[in-house]
This record gives structure tokens, sequence and C-alpha cells, in this order.
């Protein structure tokens, strides 16, 4: 019952998006100081967490820090079998769980542009077949190569120009197209003639006048904004700015997003951002100034579209289209990119923009968040809008990243903070306070107003020595940057308090290990155990007797550990195993098996166990699973309703290996008589026939009926050869021929005979009646 | 003094009266009896040998076999109907006879050969 209550309420905070699970994880401490079934609570803890986890939704570069909070609840899988042991282990681990994805709301670390950035870029924008498909893609990869500071090869730069230029001379070609190819002129700076460039400036300004749609309107203000950069001799300005601006704000909406155009009601933020970018452009090009209150209510515009700015849990902040419009862009990087170019221009153009400099912060913490984007228009829009806000107007962000959040104690690791601008750039001068330290578990920490020392070779912050307190233990570190200049201030945004979390790690002692045979309370045999090292033990007990079990653990700093695994395992000969796990009192940790009871779920094996502890834990740097020799147990025999014990894995190895081969054997051949008995009977056979033609003799055959005149003679010859033929027939048959040939040949011969018989016997017939008559 | 008939007195008689009985058959029944007997004894001897050495490939034997005493058979049928003191074939020529002999042999010999195998 109180289970589906917390799934529900879960459910719930997961929905409704709240971002402090406060409430929650302490009601939940309140339940599971109360007696429950321990499995049920674990799946539920593990609900929660997954649940937490979703609401601060963590991205790719969180980091190591994330992979380990993986691993945590991974390991959770091996604590199935504890579950029946100790529940006070199991509260303390779930409630440190949810308070550390508790803390994980703000917690999180991002690190500006770097050398992944650069090698994805060259290899996403490589050119198929040495040039880019369309004008537009050729645009992104040069901007992208450009910020970044990556050379263009020549070649590419070759055949660019060409189509560039063929594009800017050809009349077909409309706004859109004169437009990316202006942009790529401007980053290659291609030989075109100002004759050329006149009469592209005025179709783009016949363009303006003629433009109904926020498209049309960007792409020819846009192009005629990038002749004026590329050339001062052309003549750009546009006379009716005032009618022009109001003509693109008659396309906005109340909430602050943009349509396309009068006809159409979709609308997007991506068109907003369209939308300001424009609208920068018409200032610029403007041949008298402008109305103010005309600007005025364009800047309300903006931070009126501000409002629908959505926000992660790590701080970072982004737009986001939920609707997919008629030109394909979706997604919040492409509106929010789209944002930020606008803002940032329509910046450039006027001062007094009145953003808070948390939200360009978020923006700017967004797009680093992202990390190295898997396609190009992806890391285009991240490279492009980064490059934008890192020279802004309105304030430009600091991003405050740590190389390395784990620290040794054992050796010595300084902690090191880097502040930089997105691209990567220096930040101007500024000093890094070290403000609270949290450990995990509470959400009071320590605090120190300490001040990193800052190492100018390098560009980095140091910290010269740990607090005081901070021991081996997950902790998150407060800072805050303080710019040293006032006057920076107003133009760079710092983010006030900026949490990471860090790990220090060290390496844990223990103490005094000794595992001992009791028979009742009396120690009968006991032996020093050298943890972590090797030992080699050979004890031996029977069903009366306990195996005790304990040591020390200390922390570098002499306080008592508890490590996140302290388990002994105890393995049979036939494979089965059984995991106990070692309890603590403070810094003593100590187990007692006692086999009395412990021989039903031995299932009444006997025989030599070996004994395996495991002491483990994320900050423990010499973590251990030691094999601490064998055991001989003497248990009673099974009786007769005893649980068999499971049957072990089978090695898959030898299941799936190969299996013996198998020799076909063939069938013996019959036993052939020997060829001599063969010849012998072959010989045997013929005699009757021997025996026949000698009869024949004896009685004395003779050919006198055999006709004399010619032509019943060959008639009769014919018949004679054509019985031999037919015999000879069946002996080829016999041979070599198949049945079929056999009977063609049969059937031609067997008519010839039919004929040449018929005459023949006939004709012996004719000749016997006459001679009866006569 | 008249010795008791006995049964080899008796024997030797029957046997004497049926050779000289058997002398006075035409010559050309003769032939086929030669013949027939010919067949037969060709047959005892593949019974013969099969009995030495199996019947392995017991096709061959049976087609052998058949064959000698189907040949047989068929002979028996043609002295039947070649007989003139045969009165059921009377009206039979001879020549007739020994056609459908021969195209009887024929096809045994035909099916013969394709089971020897």
């Amino acid at each position: 019952m109180r289970y589906m209550i917390i799934l529900s309420v879960a459910d719930l905070i997961v929905k409704s998006n709240i971002a402090n699970s406060q409430l929650f994880s302490s009601y939940l401490t309140s339940m599971l100081s109360k007696q429950h079934s321990g499995r049920r609570l674990f799946t539920v803890a593990l609900t929660l967490s997954a649940g937490a986890l979703t609401i601060s939704r963590f991205r790719i570069s969180s980091t190591a820090d994330q992979i380990r909070k993986i691993l945590f609840r991974s390991q959770f899988i091996e604590f199935d079998q504890l579950i029946e042991f100790g529940m006070a282990i199991k509260v303390g681990i779930v409630v440190v769980l949810l308070a550390v994805a508790s803390i994980c709301e703000a917690v999180a670390i991002f690190h500006p542009i770097s050398e992944s950035h650069l090698s994805a870029a060259l290899e996403l924008f490589s050119p198929v077949a040495g040039s880019f498909s369309s004008l537009e893609e050729a645009y992104e990869a040069l901007r992208t190569f450009e910020v970044l500071g990556i050379e263009k090869k020549p070649d590419i730069k070759d055949d660019t120009c060409n189509s560039v230029v063929d594009t800017l001379s050809s009349m077909s070609s409309n706004s859109r197209d004169l437009y990316h190819a202006l942009q790529v002129n401007g980053l290659l700076k291609c030989k075109t003639s100002k004759d050329a460039l006149t009469g592209i400036t005025s179709r783009l300004k016949d363009a303006v006048k003629d433009a109904t749609s926020l498209l049309d309107y960007y792409h020819s203000i846009g192009g005629l904004l990038l002749i004026k950069d590329q050339s001062s001799e052309v003549d750009v300005l546009l006379k009716n700015a005032d009618g022009i601006l109001r003509s693109i704000k008659a396309l906005s909406q109340s909430d602050g997003r943009w349509r396309y155009s009068a006809n159409n009601p979709e609308s997007s933020t991506y068109a907003a951002g369209l939308a300001f970018e424009t609208l920068s452009g018409v200032i610029q090009l403007a041949a008298s100034t402008i109305d103010e209150n005309l600007i005025g209510t364009l800047k309300k515009d903006i931070v009126k579209l501000f409002d629908s700015i959505e926000k992660y849990d790590d701080g970072s902040y982004y737009f986001d289209d939920k609707h997919i419009d008629s030109s394909g862009h979706q997604g919040p990087l492409s509106a929010t990119a789209a944002v930020v170019r606008g803002l940032t221009t329509f910046a450039s153009t006027s001062e007094s923009l009145n953003i808070p400099e948390d939200k360009i912060l978020g923006l700017a913490r967004f797009f680093l968040g992202i990390g190295v984007p898997g396609n190009s228009k992806d890391l285009y829009y991240q490279i492009d809008s980064l490059s934008h806000l890192e020279n802004n107007r309105v304030s430009v962000p600091l991003i405050l990243s740590i190389p390395a959040t784990v620290l040794s104690l054992t050796s010595k690791d300084k902690f090191k903070v880097k502040v930089n601008t997105v691209l990567g750039s220096i930040a101007p001068p500024l000093s890094v306070k070290l403000m609270q330290v949290f450990s995990s578990g509470s959400k009071d920490g320590s605090v120190l107003k300490q001040e990193l020392h800052f190492d100018p070779k390098e560009a980095i912050h140091m910290l010269d020595a740990l607090p005081e307190g901070v021991d081996i233990g997950e902790y998150v570190f407060a800072f805050e940057i303080v710019l040293s200049d006032p006057e920076h201030k107003r133009k760079f945004a710092t983010g006030g308090r900026t949490k990471v979390p860090v790990h220090v790690t060290g390496v844990v002692k223990v103490d005094d290990a000794k595992v001992a045979v009791l028979e009742g309370d009396i120690v009968e045999s006991e032996k020093k155990l050298d943890l972590p090292g090797k030992n080699d033990l050979a004890l031996s007990a029977n069903h009366l007797q306990k195996l005790h079990l304990s040591f020390l653990l200390t922390t570098p700093f002499g306080k008592p550990f508890k490590p996140h695994q302290a388990l002994l395992k105890l393995r049979h000969e036939t494979g089965v195993e059984h995991i106990f796990v070692v309890e603590n009192s403070g810094r003593h940790f100590e187990t007692t098996l006692d086999f009395l009871g412990l021989v039903d779920k031995f299932f009444y094996l006997s025989g030599q166990y070996d004994i395996e502890l495991t002491v483990g834990d994320a900050v423990m740097e010499n973590s251990f699973l030691q094999p601490l020799g064998s055991i001989e147990l003497d248990l009673p025999k099974a009786p007769e309703k005893a649980t068999q014990p499971p049957p072990q894995a089978v090695n898959p190895y030898l299941r799936y290996g190969p299996k013996a081969e198998i020799a076909h054997i063939f069938r013996a051949p019959e036993k052939r008589p020997p060829q001599e008995v063969s010849f012998a009977f072959l010989g045997l056979v013929l005699v009757p026939f021997l025996a026949f033609l000698v009869g024949l003799l004896r009685l004395g055959v003779n050919l006198k009926n055999f006709p004399t005149s010619t032509i019943p003679a060959a008639f009769a010859i014919l018949f004679h050869s054509g019985i031999a033929a037919v015999l000879l027939l069946y002996v080829l048959f016999w041979l070599k021929l198949d049945l079929f040939t056999t009977l063609k040949t049969l059937g031609l011969i067997g008519i010839f005979l039919m004929f040449v018989g018929h005459r023949t016997l006939s004709h012996l017939a004719s000749a016997s009646a006459k001679l009866k008559s006569a | 003094m008249v010795k008791p008939a006995t049964t080899k007195d008796d024997a030797h008689a029957l046997f004497y009266s049926l050779r000289s009985a058997y002398s006075a058959t035409p010559t050309n029944l003769k032939i086929i009896d030669l013949y027939v007997v010919f067949a037969v004894f060709t047959a005892l001897i593949q019974v013969a040998y099969m009995a030495i050495v199996g019947s392995f490939p017991f096709n061959s034997f049976l087609s052998g076999v058949l064959s000698c005493v189907g040949t047989a058979v068929l002979a028996v049928c043609l002295r039947i109907q070649v007989n003139k003191e045969n009165k059921e074939f009377k009206d039979l020529p001879p020549e007739r006879a020994f056609a459908d002999f021969v195209l009887c042999n024929l096809v045994l010999h035909l099916v013969i050969m394709n089971f020897l195998g």
C-alpha cells in the first residue's frame, strides 16, 4: 500500500518536474526507519533514485561522476543478496543515494570548447568529392573552421569561390541563394566585381520592397548587410527603415514568438530568432535614424521571448520549439541558436538590452553541455552560437571548469580550477574563492572564504591545501568568481555560486585483522591476518562452532570509515557460494558465522570452503578482494527434505565449445567370395550349355529345313540376325545402356523382326503344308 | 526255379520301358527336352553357387535363376503346343508356337537383364 503511494508520488514529481526532492527524501527517511519488507523497499529506492536522476537530467558532460553514480546503482544489484542482512546498511546507503541525488540538482561541470571539437569539425565537415554540396553547408563549414581556427584548404576555396561567383552573377538566383553566396563570400573573400554587387543590391532592395514573409525579409536584409561589410562603395542603405520594421513587427505574436508570414498561423521561437537578426540588420542599414519608441518596443519583445525560456536543473537555459514548423527546423538547439544569434546582433546595434546575466550564462551552459555533437548541423549551431556569446554586448559568460574532480590524498593532488570564456580564451583578471564545502549527505557545509592561488603561466587557479576536515569521501565545493575590475561586473556573467562535485580518495588502513574459530564463547584457534596482503589460512570447524572475523578500518585522518562493500564470501568446492556482510560499529568491523544456524543455508554441504574478503569503496584507493584461505567444514548429513543446492552454471566456454568429432563409419562392404570360386562356377555354368550342344549333335540336328532359294533364305538369315541383334542389345543394356535407349532400339528391331519372322515362318509353314499335302 | 519279383527288378524294368518309349518321340521334341534339361541344370548350379557364397546381390541371383526357370517353362509350353499327339493344339501351326516362344523369351530376357543390375 505504501509502496503504491511512494510510486505515485515519484511519478508526480517526475511529471511536474519539481527540482527539489528534499521533502520527498525526508518522507522516505522517516519511512525507512520503520520495519518494511526489504526487497520491496529496495526496489522502491531504486525507482526513486532513477526518478531523481531523471529530474536532474544529466548530460554527457557530467563526466566520471555520472558514470560513477551509475556504477553505484549497478553495484546495488549485488545487494539483492544482502537484503536479508542488516536493515541499517540498506537504510544508510539508500538515504545517501537519495541525498546525493537531491544535491545533484545544481551540480554539474561544464567545459569550454576543446581539442575534441576541432577534430570533430574536421571529421564532420569534410567535403564530399572535394566540394560542398550547397553554399549553405559551405558557409556552415567555413564559419565553424573560422571560429575554431582551422585553416581552409586552397582547392576547396577555389571550388567554392567558383560556385559563389556563379550564383552571384546568375539572374535566376533568388534572395536565399544570394544570401548564402554572400555569406560564403564574406568568409572566403572571393573576387567579385563591383558591378555584380551593385546589380545584386538593387535586386535585393526590390526583394525587400516586395517581401511578404519573414524568410524573404531575412534573406534580403541579410544579403544587403553582408554587401555593406564586403564593399564600401555600394550603397545599401534603406530608405523606408521604419516601414520595414513595422511590417516585420506585424508578424510577431504576444507570447514572444514570431510567425513566418501573415497567412500562416504557425509560429516558432526559431522564427523569433530570425526576426531579431533581421530587425538588427534593418537598424544597421537605416538611411535615417529610427524612432526610439519603435526600438523600445522591439526590446520589450525580446524580453518577452525570454519569458518562455526553459531550464534544466544543472543551470542551463534553452528555448524549445514544441511544434515542427514548415521549414523543418526543430529542436531546442536550432531554436536557441537562432535566438542567441538574433539577440547578440540586436545587442550590437543598441545599448541597454535588459537580459539578466544568469540567463546568458545559462544559454552558454546549454551549448557547452551538449559536449561534442554528432552531426555537422548541430556542431555549426553550437560553435556559431558560442562565438556570438563570446563577444556579445549584453554580458560575456565565464565558465568555471574543473580538469580533474578526483583528488588523491596519497599523492597530495592540488585542486585545480580553470576559468575561461566559452571558446576557451583567457578570462579577465579575477579571483576564485572557495566559499563552502558540503560533505555528501548534508546540506550545510562549513563556510570558508578561501581564495585560490592563481598560476599565470598555466592560467589555473589552485587550492594550495584542502580545507580542514576534508577526509576521504564525496564533497560538493561551492566556488564564487570575483572579478578584479569592478567595471567588468557589467560586462561578464559569472553566475554567482558554482557547485562542483569532488571526490577525495585515499588509502584506508586495515588494522588488527584476525579470524578465530569459537567453541561456544571460548576461542579455539585464532590467527592474525595481514590485510590487504596475501593470506593462507587452513581452518577447520564443525557445525557446533562459530567463525569470527574482525578488523579495523581508519581513514588517513584517523577517522572511522564505512566502505560501500565489506563482504565475506564462502565458496564450496562444488561452486556453491554464500555471502555475508561484515557489520561495523565505529571503526571496528566484525562478523560471526554461527554454523549451527547456517547448516540449512549451506545445504548441508560439508567439505572445503574457500574464504574471500572484499572491502571496497569508490574513494578507497586500496580496495581489495582477497582470498584468505580455506576452512574445512564438517556439517551433519542432510535430512530427507533438505533443499538441494542450486545447480552451478555450466562453464559457457565448455558448453559452446567444440564437441567431440564424429567419424563417419561407412557401411562395411559385403563379403564377396574369392575370385577363384566365382570363376570356377562361371566355368561350371557353361558346362550345361556345352552338354546341350553335344546333346544336339548326338540327336542329329541338321539344317535341312533351311530355305534354299534366295529370298526366303535372305529372310531366314535376317530373322536369325534380328534375334542375335536383340540379344546383343540386351548385353549392351546390361553393360552400359539405360532402359530408355534400349526400349527405343528394341522397338525398332522388334518391328523389323516381326516383319522378317512373319515372312520366314509363313514360308516355312507353307513349305511344310505342301509337304503334308504332297 | 523262378526268382520272386524284387523292387530292384521292377525299377530296372520301368527304367528300360521308359527309355524305349522315349526313343520313339520325334526329334524336335527331344531337342526341346534337352533344352529344358540344360536350363534346369544351369539353375541348379546357380543355386549351389548361392548356397556356397551367400546371396549378397540377391537381385542378380533371382534374375539368373528366374531366367533359367522362365525359359524352361516357355520351352515346355512350346513342347506342348508343337506335340502332334496333343489334340488340343491340332490347329495351331508349330511355326506360330515357335514365334510365340521367341517373343516371350525376348520379353523375359529384357526383364531379366533389367533386374540383373
